[in-house]
């Protein structure tokens, strides 16, 4: 386990979101703009790394058995910070996310990494797998959210870049982008290119085709001649 | 009692936290591969959101809500930052009970629930429909209401997922496209036609 496969593996090899399913539900209510895209990853990250380093820190003194209820508590600690700063410091972000933010808590990312890596790895890895993982999300995220918003508006972070019809330009928006359910194709889609890209995350068929092959077939007519 | 059954619809129905709001996601995706599972899943969803929602009502209305410690003369405090802790902790809670109670009286229920049971403390859809009740300041009966309707709702749209996907079970998808990504297209699906619902006025 090296440092760069720790820090970059969950974006591409490992990705929470498109591969573990983990994470799912704000990667699709969010992300119909950019940059409440970002801020969600952000926060996510930020999120992720705190409880990971403080969960990997405590390791050896949490008794296993109250380790989720203690996990949870210092994850809803560290969302808390976020959502004050967020509210201080970008009250628009923080209005358009509304629950989102708080959601954050029962992200399966977070509790996910605490309870598979960081109670079994040291402080160091710990926190740059939170960031990891986070990179994954956040790209994820800033994807499905670019192709929402360029397509949905013709805008990116509020700037204009394809002018739509009813300003003089030529494009027509898909108003299906900024409706909640696209941000389901959109991903569908992505998983089915990464899978088609790295064949080995492939799912196994949930059934085993049976092929017979003609000289297998047993000889009925032999036997019943004899 | 309009306003209640209206809030019940609409929970149910317009604002389906896992069709329109994506919420508890996670579960919905992972565990709809058989309507059997699907429904006991349902069940336990249904009994953790009537419970838990009116109990963060109370929590929020005597403890947290701006002012809320009057009774206990700090009428200036304010906690509602301690909002989140608290309802995790609650939701927490009311799911180990409910494990415990069904691994005593539902043994066959309790094995078929398995691991995603501890996991709805995770499930957001249960955090989130505390988190809304709170945004709307939902009194404690109309909370039951939304709790119940929120259930629902979610259990719904997870048995009508698992039963579509038992049809597709032997059909021939793309390779990558097969399991997860068919799944997600699938519900995307779903969703548009529950965005034709949204349009009802109540």
């Amino acid at each position: 386990m090296t440092i760069r496969s720790t820090l970059f593996g969950p974006v591409f090899e490992d990705n929470p979101v498109l591969l573990q399913v983990l994470g799912v539900c704000s990667a699709l209510a969010i992300t119909n703009s950019l940059y409440t895209s970002l801020i969600m990853g952000v926060s996510l990250t930020a999120v992720c790394t705190f409880s990971n380093g403080v969960i990997s820190a405590l390791r050896h003194i949490i008794p296993s058995s109250l380790r989720i209820i203690i996990q949870m508590t210092v994850i809803a600690t560290g969302v808390v910070v976020v959502d004050q700063v967020l509210q201080a410091f970008a009250p628009d972000a923080a209005r358009t996310l509304s629950v989102f933010i708080g959601l954050i808590v029962t992200n399966c990312i977070v509790l996910g990494r605490a309870e598979a890596f960081a109670a079994k790895n040291s402080v160091g890895m710990s926190l740059l797998d939170g960031i990891g993982n986070g990179l994954g999300y956040t790209a994820v995220l800033v994807a499905v959210g670019t192709i929402r918003e360029l397509f949905g508006a013709g805008t990116l972070l509020g700037v204009t870049i394809w002018p739509t019809a009813t300003d003089g330009g030529l494009f027509v928006p898909n108003q299906l982008m900024l409706l909640p359910p696209s941000a389901f194709f959109i991903i569908g889609f992505f998983i089915w290119g990464l899978r088609a890209w790295k064949r080995e995350q492939m799912e196994a068929p949930e059934y085993n085709e049976v092929k017979v092959r003609p000289e297998q077939q047993p000889d009925l007519v032999g036997k019943n001649a004899s | 009692m309009t306003e209640l059954f209206d809030i019940f619809l609409r929970a149910i129905l317009i604002e389906n936290l896992a069709l329109s709001f994506f919420l508890g996601m996670c579960t919905f995706l992972a565990v709809s591969k058989e309507v059997r599972t699907t429904i006991g899943l349902g069940i336990a969803v249904i009994v953790v959101e009537t419970i838990s929602v009116p109990l963060n009502n109370l929590i929020y209305v005597f403890f947290l809500k701006p002012g809320a410690l009057s009774w206990a003369g700090l009428p200036d405090l304010n906690m509602s930052y301690l909002g989140l802790i608290s309802y995790i902790s609650v939701i927490a809670a009311m799911v180990q009970i409910l494990e415990m109670f069904l691994k005593k009286f539902a043994p066959p229920l309790y094995a078929s629930l398995g691991i995603f049971l501890p996991l709805l403390t995770v499930n957001c859809a249960i955090l989130g429909a505390s988190l809304f009740m709170v945004q709307r300041d939902y009194t404690f009966i109309e909370s039951t209401v939304y709790g119940f309707g929120v259930g629902t709702g979610w259990a719904i749209a997870i048995v009508a997922l698992a039963g579509l996907r038992e049809k597709m079970r032997y059909s021939e998808a793309p390779g990558g496209l097969e399991g997860l990504g068919l799944t997600f297209i699938t519900v995307g699906i779903m969703s548009l036609a529950f965005l034709g619902i949204s349009g009802i006025e109540l």
